[in-house]
């Protein structure tokens, strides 16, 4: 179906039987649906099931964040992070106190370091398993859902043992981190975790849901998102990813310590179909769980000793008047914290670029044409976070 | 007046068991969902701390649902809106009455045939009440006056229409493998045998119709990988959105009622029904006595051998809750002493020398546990494809019933007729 055609209205909006007006349906999914992971609502026009408009509406979390972040000090602005994407709050957590550090211009303990990567990247493999989970349960399998909860939870024990919170860790402070491994053999657990998913639960998923003949039909030559278009949406992440674009802020524009690392960046390739369909993000996630194992393994063998905090933490964070930008990888893709300091307390006013919020935009392009079903497809590939598109 | 009593009888038999197997195929969905997702599924509900491993969960739910607020939409079209849930349960419970769950029994001289309804027609009613069903989803649809009932509706009528198509044709060939139309004529086919050895049952003779029969009862049953009118992530619960309270409960039922009858089809059509593989009836009456000794012994040593691990259970957590649940598996091992005792006491009463009115008796029994056991076996296998697949898309759905599976049926028929005619 062609751009032009849809623009019309196509056949549904036209006066086919002399009397009989027809009309494009307009149907609400959501803020309170299945399929739109949280309250996003997507106002479509449908042929029947053939959608011909589809807008996205947000708001429906907004919290006033940003805000809030010109009335509490730097330390205690670290917890909102935490509920931005909060499937990922470790990354969250990273990208913000890059952004502090950059203005205070302090060296952050190599063990500091160390540990942010580990834990960032461990909740990257959180957030990768829920999308997923998410995406699987959006094709109709619910068996895969279960698995990668099971998984997700080890990691949620694991952060709890580091940072003593389960979802929300407030783990990452400017100047390093507030909590040392704790000695309770952490870090052979952790370890233990990662080889146990890198060589029995991928394959455990690739042979339910990545490989399945019906899971393929349904994601391959689907939201087929392509380069052009990504780029020109500000798409990141693993749905910049997926649609060939070899972009990683960790390898692109190093931050933290990531350029002492060994790992690839997988991109999508359209084995099952055209480059930049569903599947292709699918399966960018798949690999980058793999990827995430294999950093966390090098960055724990090469655990320095030493402190893990620069500053002192009692005493206020006191910032430089200046800007600074951050951009880091998060779970979604490139994470930013602009912040202008006046040389107070409290930040004058501080900017997240989130990765979300540019991700979803394309649906408004590449879910036209396409049928109810796929947009769901569609939506759950770009996994999506309210928390973060609205703040 | 006796054909009366009798007819109300095995309706009423019909009815129990269908009503039971969808209380036990709740629970079998739900704990075999459980199991296969790594999970331990409902363990909660209980009557005086008893759990029964999830069982009384299904009563709970009765009770809850019965209970329920019926809330309504404002805009229905009430009378459709009241009619479509009764519509689909209904028709769900009438395809049973051609389906035999056993040869005979004989009843003070009297030879009741075990089946309902025993039709000439008996596949045409199958078909025919099989298409009614796609009235009640889609007026389901239709009278709750929301858009995504609506898509639901359409996607059933889409659905259930084109797959009746090929479920005529699958069943078209097997009609003419058994020269019949007559239910119990096909069944009662099947329990020949194949050169000598094999079963003649249905997916034997006719796999590729057993494959495209089996695919049919899954899409008209609405399940998973073809839960579109459904589809949860798509259209949020499809058809049975607006409904709630003893309305949905009966969508709920009436659903779980297909899939005991879609077993029940695929095990009567396919499987040899009743029929013991190896067994026909007359063998089943001339070695009653041996079997029944054996099948009595088989259930003593079974009983006595969980009723032990219960009590080893018991000894093991003795004092584990600290409140009723610490009488369970007391309760268990003496539930299954008792069906051991039950089945000691038979041994004691000579089953080996068992007469001829007994050995009648046995072989309808036993050729009834036989068509539960592949019922049983049959649902589950539903529960287990829902719990793998992912599900399709509706123009997928369209394309694999139309370019796939309707030439296939075709040529399937085509082969059975050219075969028939020459041998």
């Amino acid at each position: 179906m062609s751009t032009g055609e849809l623009k019309k209205g196509g056949w549904a909006d036209q006066d086919h039987v002399p009397g009989i007006k027809s009309e494009l349906l307009e149907l609400n999914m959501g803020p309170q649906h299945p399929a739109t992971h949280g309250v996003l609502r997507l106002l479509l026009k449908t042929d029947g099931e053939i959608v011909y408009q589809v807008t996205p509406v947000l708001g429906y979390l907004h919290r006033c964040a940003e805000k809030i972040a010109e009335g509490v000090n730097y330390k205690q602005w670290v917890v909102y992070t935490d509920r931005f994407d909060y499937l990922a709050p470790m990354c969250c957590n990273h990208a913000y106190v890059t952004a502090v550090e950059k203005l205070m211009e302090v060296e952050v303990p190599r063990r500091a370091e160390h540990l942010r990567v580990v834990t960032a990247e461990l909740s990257r493999i959180a957030s990768h398993l829920i999308a997923l989970a998410t995406f699987g349960l959006d094709m109709g399998a619910w068996t895969p859902l279960l698995y990668c909860f099971r998984e997700r939870e080890e990691i949620l024990n694991l952060l709890e043992r580091i940072s003593g919170g389960r979802m929300l860790y407030n783990y990452m402070v400017p100047g390093g981190v507030r909590y040392d491994v704790p000695n309770d053999g952490w870090v052979e657990s952790v370890l233990e975790f990662i080889t146990m998913l890198e060589n029995k639960k991928i394959k455990d998923y690739n042979d339910l849901l990545t490989y399945n003949k019906i899971f393929i039909e349904r994601t391959a030559d689907v939201g087929v998102i392509d380069e052009a278009t990504a780029k020109a949406y500000g798409c990141t992440g693993p749905v910049l990813r997926g649609s060939g674009v070899k972009f990683d802020c960790r390898r692109d524009d190093s931050y933290s310590i990531y350029d002492k690392f060994d790992f690839e960046i997988p991109v999508g390739m359209g084995e099952q179909g055209t480059v930049g369909d569903c599947w292709d993000r699918y399966i960018v996630r798949v690999r980058e769980i793999e990827q995430s194992c294999r950093i966390i393994r090098q960055a724990l063998e090469s655990l320095p000793d030493g402190s893990v905090q620069a500053i002192d933490l009692i005493k206020p964070v006191k910032v430089p008047v200046g800007a600074a930008y951050s951009r880091t990888e998060s779970a979604k893709g490139e994470l930013g914290h602009y912040i202008i300091s006046d040389g107070g307390q409290t930040a004058f006013r501080n900017k997240v670029r989130s990765p979300s919020f540019c991700n979803l935009q394309v649906v408004e392009k590449v879910g036209v044409g396409q049928m109810v079903s796929d947009l769901v497809a569609l939506v759950g590939s770009l996994d999506i976070v309210l928390g973060e598109i609205d703040r | 007046m006796t054909i009366v009593y009798e007819a109300l009888a095995k309706i009423g038999f019909m009815f129990a068991l269908i009503m039971g197997m969808v209380v036990v195929l709740i629970w079998m969905e739900r704990k075999g969902a459980a199991y296969i997702q790594d999970r331990t599924g409902p363990n909660r509900a209980a009557i005086l701390g008893v759990r029964l491993a999830g069982l009384v969960h299904p009563v709970a739910d009765v009770f809850k649902l019965l209970f329920k607020e019926d809330v309504t939409p404002t805009n229905r079209h009430r009378a459709l809106y009241n009619l479509a849930p009764w519509l689909v349960m209904t028709v769900a419970l009438s395809t049973y009455a051609v389906i035999p769950f056993g040869d005979f029994l004989t009843v003070a001289g009297r030879r009741i045939p075990l089946v309902v309804a025993d039709l000439d027609v008996g596949m045409l009613y199958i078909l025919a009440v099989a298409s009614l069903g796609t009235y009640g989803v889609v007026l389901a649809g239709w009278a709750a006056n929301n858009k995504f009932t609506f898509l639901g509706g359409l996607r059933a009528t889409a659905q259930m229409i084109s797959y009746e198509i090929n479920m005529g044709l699958a069943l078209l060939g097997l009609m003419l493998v058994f020269g019949s139309l007559r239910v119990t004529d096909i069944t009662a086919g099947q329990g020949a045998l194949l050169w000598g050895f094999i079963p003649m049952w249905g997916v034997v003779v006719q796999p590729l119709g057993f494959l495209l029969f089996i695919t049919t009862v899954y899409a008209e049953t609405n399940r998973n990988p073809f839960d579109l009118p459904e589809g949860e992530s798509e259209i949020v619960a499809g058809y049975h959105l607006e409904y709630s309270s003893m309305k949905f409960a009966l969508f709920f039922m009436a659903e779980y009622a297909h899939m005991v009858i879609g077993a029940a089809l695929i095990s009567t059509l396919y499987f040899g029904g009743y029929q013991v593989p190896w067994l026909p009836r007359p063998a089943l009456e001339s070695h009653a006595g041996l079997l029944l000794t054996g099948t009595l012994i088989f259930t003593l040593v079974m009983s006595l051998l969980i009723a032990f691990a219960f009590l080893r259970r018991a000894s093991r957590e003795r004092g584990k809750f600290q409140d009723a649940r610490d009488r369970e598996p007391g309760l268990g091992a003496g539930l299954w002493l008792i069906i051991g005792l039950a089945a000691a006491a038979g041994l004691t009463r000579q089953p080996w020398a068992v007469g001829s009115a007994g050995a009648e008796v046995f072989a309808s029994l036993a050729q009834v546990g036989v068509f539960l056991f592949k019922l049983v076996f049959f649902a589950w296998l539903f529960i287990w494809v829902r719990w793998t697949l992912p599900r399709f898309r509706y123009d997928q759905l369209m394309n694999l019933g139309w370019k796939v599976m309707l030439p296939l049926g075709v040529a399937n028929l085509l082969v059975t007729a050219l075969v028939m005619a020459v041998v």
